[in-house]
């Protein structure tokens, strides 16, 4: 039995509550707040509660997709990569960089979001980068 | 955050703070029960309002009137902080000569707010010694956003209620981690910590720490902007990574046309949402409990994130998925953990210059913590002093918003959050308590208007704006007043986005969300 508390910042509002998450071989099983947090002081709201609960949902993507004669099939990683990095190409080479958008996020890291930045303007070549701050 | 338990007063407006930010109006009852004296003005009754010493219902739109009609009780009466105004502010003149010409009459007639309950939300507000506001997107998402921000500055100078503890105009953020998806550069205009990329200086210091010869200078597209060039065909390739805009973004019809004329559609999410749906290409990432990172809350508090569980099936870290289309698509990126990738954001951004993983441990630090040893800055603009140098008053008028009710479309409509769901439902939805909680979408309607349509509760209604049409039962209640609807934009299947007006804020391009005219029609 492999029971273990992981500490983690919640995925929901911009409060950023401190809780634990509670897993067991593997499976999320709760949420225990984090009375030491400044933020939320051993408190949690019901989305808080009850975080652990859509992550491993069965509805959840776990492989990718590629639209294939107007159906969206399961692909290998090696064949959406090549996908994704040759079309983004042959759009920066037939119409220029400014023909390629991004559109980074709230709900992903910041690690994450510097990376896209990173890649939209250094690697693509433009400032076409924005996110949901305005809705 | 904590500090607003020690305010005498707190003005609320356009925030519906104890659904959306649960854990900041905890702060805001705490500092209730020790005595202080909270305003809220909104057009929907939420649940905050129930607490308040005075809740006034302004009607959706008419901030900026509201506010200047306050700023006049404080003038007249000499209730201002003249000392404040004259160390550390400028055109003060200006703004004053503009409220001098405000009536109250006319004040009370656009917002629907007594001429008395301005006076008391006035006074309240300006005899404090330490007066916070806060407010959140019923403020900001309007054609006139930034005016309703900046008379809320202007309220906030006029009284000296800024740069002091417990005092200050503070904005929540909507979602866990807007403002670092901000501080990292996920904007048009800026590099991370907000260096500028038509600033030459910052502009060859990332081309250099990133190794290209060049980088582009010209201010990229926003969301409304990169709509547009896909309708003329400038834009040809989007990729999407955990956003949903076919249910977040106003006119959501229009939306989904935009996105199927691109050439190229990737989206990168966990789940398959309505937007991922239109993609050629859907690449799945991993939710916050399968990863390692840091998230940067709204207080710009910088706290980790830590891997759970395994991620589910075949779905990868979101950062390698970039760092992998980059490298094959000829820009080689070579992070072996997000740990790397934070060390080299921490170089390059002076106000997140002092932070490391290690520090990061516990309560996390608040930028700017621009060295090794810098404990971190809890509140900006600290002693009157401003990013700028000196405060600036901005004289403002009142303006309309972009769409009136008219005779065919009689009411009035506003959007929002309910408590147990998190903007698009993507996460909440496929949480079984809270789908449990509140399964559908429904439409807040006020008694006397649901009696003039012959309508119960839960009937069914057909609620159509010049963009759009849905169904939807109904929810009878005077949270909202006469001639004004509220309907949450949780709910797919009732996307209440198709309505909404896409007309934005020209400086901030922020939607009119909040206002819409809308007919309703009985389902039978």
């Amino acid at each position: 039995m492999d029971y273990r508390n992981t500490l983690t910042t919640c995925t929901y509002c911009g409060c950023g509550c401190n809780f634990f998450l509670e897993s067991l071989d593997g499976r999320l099983t709760g949420t225990i707040p984090c009375k030491t947090s400044p933020v939320n002081e051993g408190k949690l709201c019901i989305k808080g509660w009850n975080v652990h609960q859509f992550v491993q949902s069965e509805k959840r993507l776990t492989k990718p997709l590629m639209r294939k004669n107007g159906e969206l099939v399961e692909v290998s990683w090696d064949e959406a990569l090549d996908f994704a990095a040759s079309g983004l190409k042959a759009v920066k080479e037939g119409t220029g960089p400014d023909a390629v958008g991004f559109l980074a996020s709230a709900k992903v890291t910041n690690e994450e979001n510097y990376l896209m930045q990173k890649f939209a303007r250094a690697g693509v070549g433009t400032n076409n980068i924005d996110h949901c701050a305005r809705l | 955050m904590s500090e607003l338990e020690d305010a005498d007063t707190i003005f609320i407006i356009g925030s519906n703070t104890a659904t959306s930010h649960p854990l900041v109006a905890t702060r805001i009852f705490r500092a209730i029960e020790k005595g202080a004296r909270v305003l809220v003005a909104d057009p929907r009754k939420n649940q905050i309002a129930a607490f308040a010493h005075l809740y006034v219902r302004h009607r959706p739109g008419t901030d900026v009137a509201l506010l200047n009609g306050m700023m006049k009780v404080i003038l007249d009466q000499g209730l201002e902080d003249k000392a404040f105004i004259a160390d550390n502010t400028e055109e003060f003149e200006g703004f004053k000569n503009l409220i001098h010409a405000v009536s109250l009459d006319e004040v009370s007639g656009i917002t629907g707010v007594s001429v008395e309950d301005i006076q008391t939300l006035a006074e309240t507000y300006a005899k404090a010694d330490k007066a916070s506001i806060v407010y959140c997107m019923g403020i900001t998402q309007h054609t006139n956003g930034v005016n309703n921000v900046k008379s809320l500055a202007n309220l906030a100078m006029l009284t000296g209620n800024i740069g002091k503890y417990a005092t200050g105009v503070n904005p929540l953020r909507g979602q866990n981690n807007v403002q670092g998806a901000c501080d990292m550069g996920g904007l048009p205009n800026v590099y991370t910590g907000y260096q500028p990329v038509t600033l030459g200086a910052a502009n060859k210091k990332f081309a250099e720490a990133w190794g290209v010869s060049e980088l582009p200078s010209k201010i990229g597209l926003t969301i409304p902007e990169m709509l547009h060039g896909i309708e003329k065909g400038e834009v040809k390739a989007l990729w999407i990574m955990g956003e949903n805009p076919v249910v977040s973004d106003p006119d959501a019809n229009h939306v989904v046309k935009a996105l199927e004329k691109l050439e190229l559609l990737i989206v990168q999410d966990i789940f398959l949402t309505p937007t991922a749906r239109l993609a050629h290409l859907v690449l799945p990432g991993v939710s916050f409990a399968e990863k390692d990172g840091t998230f940067s809350n709204t207080e710009r508090r910088v706290t980790r994130v830590r891997k759970a569980v395994a991620p589910v099936g075949d779905s990868r870290q979101d950062w390698q998925i970039i760092q992998d289309i980059s490298s094959r698509f000829g820009y080689k990126m070579e992070y072996d953990s997000p740990e790397t990738i934070f060390k080299e954001i921490a170089s390059l951004t002076p106000s997140y210059g002092g932070m490391t993983y290690e520090r990061l441990e516990g309560p996390g630090l608040q930028w700017p913590c621009p060295s090794p040893e810098h404990p971190g800055t809890p509140f900006l603009h600290k002693d009157g002093k401003f990013t700028r140098g000196k405060g600036l008053f901005h004289a403002i008028g009142y303006k309309p918003p972009a769409e009136l009710t008219d005779e065919e479309y009689p009411f009035c409509m506003t959007t929002g959050r309910v408590y147990a769901h998190y903007h698009t439902g993507t996460m909440t939805r496929n949480s079984k308590s809270l789908d449990f909680e509140v399964p559908e979408g429904f439409l807040e309607m006020n008694p006397a208007d649901a009696e003039a349509l012959d309508l119960c509760d839960g009937h069914r209604v057909r609620m159509a704006s010049r963009r759009g049409e849905i169904e939807t039962r109904i929810m009878i209640t005077e949270r909202v007043e006469k001639g004004v609807v509220f309907m949450p934009f949780h709910f797919e299947e009732s996307n209440v986005n198709k309505l909404t007006n896409p007309a934005y804020d020209p400086i901030a391009k922020i939607p009119e969300f909040k206002v819409c005219a809308v007919k309703l029609e009985k389902v039978s």
